[in-house]
């Protein structure tokens, strides 16, 4: 395996931790106005992932580093074409972090209610805007010879993609509904459930109409035939899976197949895009690959270096966070946010 | 419009607003995790409190500072792809590092401590708290590697029309960076110091919470004392590296229109004529460039003209003098308040020694302070603007002109779209950022609860209720 794929691997995997890890965060801000019904609530709701939110974005900033990193054509394309939408993004993410700073410092109700909706605004844009750049990714978009986008941002949204951003926009909130029934017992605990039992039914329907569109819209069908390989087989057992285990109640369970469900479905469209990085819709010549848009041999065995020997570091000091924070949240805790 | 100069506009709003709260967090953590190692030391739980309600008021700044390093991170890509794809493969790595290295580290160790003050062992909260100001220094030093590099360019060979790194370690050991990196951390010290004592010496001067404040102050001035001093020596070697690896951005910050004289006077202040490349009239000291720049009283230093000459022979024909008159003044105000630093730290320093009832008398020195919170703030900013628009008209000095560095695709509608955007959520954040710390300064600390009581209320005491 050359290093250039090694460095398609590492940046697939950093989007996977990021929409596993942050999809349920994004889930938990976009349910908590809703399940949350007194301010207390809300705040516990809040709380329930207050030491994790942030570095979950992390994954987010590190896999975009590692694609200035590793594949500067591919950053430079992706991010100079996708303006609008990054625009939109970067203002939700940031509504969203000092939202959950700023929601409890005052005890003003019209305060707290004006956060809780901008922590909301910020928790369903990114899913959705990523749901559109991840099936514009897929079915390719005007590139020109010198690596340039050249349409503009109303290109973005076919109903393809749009599709592809509410399926991602139900995926994360199934997954923060089903977080939430780990992090709490009781009258909260039992809601979420409720509420994942509804959400879960929508999010399959919606998951599987895009994999039927993703084959008329894509190129997958020609790349991979009839037969879509074991990835794509994982995340549609994994979907499946989840409505069932939320019925009978396994709630660990059912987490860990939303989450599989997730990293299943990165993994098919990253696998669906090598050795691409983005397809030009304009001609098959002008496609970014991981050789024309990557580094130098040189800077990428550094980088390699750097970023295997770090990241097993990372993953065990948030895991150990994870540990810390395992236990369910009572009501009259600490209230941070 | 032009796009190039909204590009730079928006670089330079987004940078500079950044760059008021990421001194303040590097500073301000630093001085939290020596009162909480002090708690665990003296075993007093005044250090606690005193950790904690610092910890309100980093957390704010934090926030921000997250949020609008996000934006740091991406619009390289966003406004400046060609850029991107011609330094990515030296540019990138660095990046990547911080968010590697960096971003993970303070963030998860921030949740830990924010979350963890009831869950971990007194000793293991204090290794969190360290991680977050080792995160915080890690991710300036990683994004100083890469700004040295766009200053004094390193350890990279021009191929296929790009840079492409070549060495590592050279980015690690630029010379640049060897001076640049100390100097911005000590300002962030310096920062989070002057933050510390301001605020103590609006409660020392109302007498609230006396011992605790006037602890806190001493921690802040010695804190305060030692950074601007080491901040003012770093930035002389910075200085005189200028000469070597940038002399027109040292010629511009001295408004030096001609080589100098053997015996090089300093302009201490000059009206400033660009058009016509003369200073209308200035006020001057014999020997003082020299000195500055060499150590020495004699030794002449490269002129604008001069260095104009040179350059066009060089990289062709073109205007390579950045502003004059941004460059001398901004360079001005830096030096200034960095003097006054230092004047105020060791005047505090000196009166804080003493107990606790005589820095009370300091009636007009504990008035001052608090407004004196904007001093390192001042100095950041101009200091950062004179480094970043004395490399113009470069993106990459001697490598890549800023006008050459713009993403083609995106024109100046859509620039001016997210100027606006961006602007008016900044602006919002400003507000209420300092809303929120006036408000928090005004309240003062939480209650003082006894250890027995902490342990059996720390369950149901909200830390933040208001």
């Amino acid at each position: 395996m050359d290093l250039n794929t090694v460095w398609f691997i590492l940046i697939a995997f950093l989007f996977m931790g990021f929409f596993v890890l942050e999809g349920f965060d994004f889930g938990v801000g976009m349910i908590s106005p809703f399940l949350g019904k007194t301010d207390e609530q809300r705040r516990l709701l809040i709380n329930s992932i207050g030491p994790f939110w942030d570095a979950n974005e992390v994954w987010f900033v590190s896999a975009g580093a590692a694609m200035f990193a590793a594949f500067p054509n591919w950053y430079a394309t992706l991010f100079s074409g996708f303006y609008v939408a990054l625009f939109l993004l970067l203002i939700a993410l940031m509504a969203r972090g000092v939202a959950f700073e700023f929601r409890s410092k005052l005890s003003r109700e019209s305060w707290r209610t004006f956060w809780d909706w901008a922590a909301f605004a910020g928790s369903v844009l990114p899913p959705f805007l990523w749901g559109i750049a991840l099936a514009n990714l897929m079915r390719g978009v005007p590139i020109d010879r010198h690596m340039n986008y050249v349409g503009s941002f109303w290109d973005l949204l076919s109903p393809y993609a749009l599709l592809g951003g509410i399926s991602l926009t139900l995926m994360c909130l199934l997954h923060g509904a089903l977080f939430i029934t780990l992090r709490f017992t009781g009258d909260m605990q039992h809601r979420a459930r409720q509420a994942a039992k509804s959400i879960g039914v929508w999010t399959t329907i919606g998951m599987f109409l895009f994999v039927i569109y993703s084959y008329f819209e894509t190129d997958i069908f020609i790349k991979v035939g009839f037969d879509p390989g074991s990835l794509p087989v994982f995340a549609a057992l994994s979907i499946l899976s989840v409505p069932f285990l939320v019925y009978t109640e396994h709630d660990g369970w059912a987490f860990i197949f939303s989450a599989s469900a997730i990293a299943f479905s990165v993994a098919t469209v990253f696998f669906d895009l090598f050795p691409r990085v983005m397809i030009s819709s304009l001609s098959p010549l002008w496609n970014l690959t991981i050789y024309n848009a990557a580094s130098g041999p040189y800077s990428l065995t550094v980088m390699s270096i750097i970023a295997l020997t770090l990241l097993p570091v990372i993953i065990l000091y948030q895991g150990w966070t994870y540990w810390v924070f395992r236990h369910r949240l009572q009501p009259g805790g600490h209230l941070d946010y | 419009m032009d796009t190039v100069w909204l590009d730079r506009w928006q670089f330079g709003m987004t940078t500079v607003y950044h760059f008021f709260f990421v001194p303040l967090t590097i500073g301000l953590v630093f001085l939290i995790s020596v009162m909480e190692t002090l708690y665990i030391v003296k075993k007093d739980s005044m250090y606690r409190r005193m950790a904690q309600f610092w910890a309100k008021l980093f957390l704010i700044n934090f926030a921000i500072g997250v949020v609008t390093g996000i934006m740091q991170e991406f619009q390289f890509g966003m406004n400046w792809a060609t850029y991107s794809r011609f330094v990515g493969d030296v540019f990138g790595p660095p990046l990547a590092i911080e968010a590697l290295a960096a971003f993970f580290l303070e963030s998860a160790f921030i949740g830990a401590w924010l979350f963890g003050w009831d869950k971990l062992s007194p000793k293991v909260h204090l290794l969190t708290i360290w991680m977050v100001t080792l995160g915080t220094s890690l991710s300036a030093f990683w994004i100083l590697t890469a700004n040295s590099f766009m200053q004094e360019p390193v350890g990279y060979v021009l191929a296929h029309g790009r840079a492409e790194m070549r060495s590592f370690g050279s980015l690690l050991i630029n010379p640049q960076l060897r001076i640049e990196f100390p100097h911005v951390w000590l300002g962030a010290i310096a920062t989070g110091a002057f933050f510390v004592a301001g605020v103590s010496a609006y409660y020392l001067l109302r007498k609230r919470e006396v011992t605790m404040f006037a602890q806190s102050f001493r921690i802040g001035i010695f804190t305060a004392l030692i950074s601007s001093v080491l901040v003012v020596v770093v930035g002389h070697a910075q200085a005189q590296h200028l000469i070597h690896a940038q002399p027109m951005k040292m010629a511009a910050s001295e408004s030096l229109w001609h080589t100098s004289s053997y015996h090089a006077p300093w302009t201490l202040v000059a009206w400033i004529d660009s058009k016509n490349h003369r200073d209308t009239w200035s006020i001057k000291i014999p020997y003082v460039l020299s000195i500055l720049s060499y150590n020495h009283t004699y030794g002449s230093v490269p002129g604008i003209e001069e260095l104009q000459a040179k350059y066009v022979k060089q990289y062709g024909p073109g205007n390579y003098v950045p502003s004059v008159w941004i460059e001398f003044w901004t360079f001005r105000v830096m030096v200034g308040a960095g003097s006054l630093m230092i004047v105020l730290a060791l005047y505090g320093a000196l009166r804080g020694l003493r107990e606790d009832k005589y820095i009370l008398r300091e009636k007009w020195f504990l008035k001052l302070m608090p407004w004196m919170i904007g001093l390192p703030l001042i100095a950041n900013s101009t200091g950062w603007i004179m480094t970043e628009m004395g490399r113009q008209p470069w993106a990459v000095v001697g490598l890549l002109k800023t006008t050459n560095s713009i993403s083609p695709t995106v024109g100046s509608p859509l620039v001016l779209m997210s100027i606006l955007g961006f602007g008016a959520v900044y602006a919002a954040f400003a507000v209420v950022d300092v809303f929120l710390f006036v408000k928090f300064i005004r309240k003062g600390p939480d209650p003082e609860i006894g250890p027995d009581e902490m342990d059996a209320t720390s369950a149901v005491q909200p830390l933040f209720e208001t």
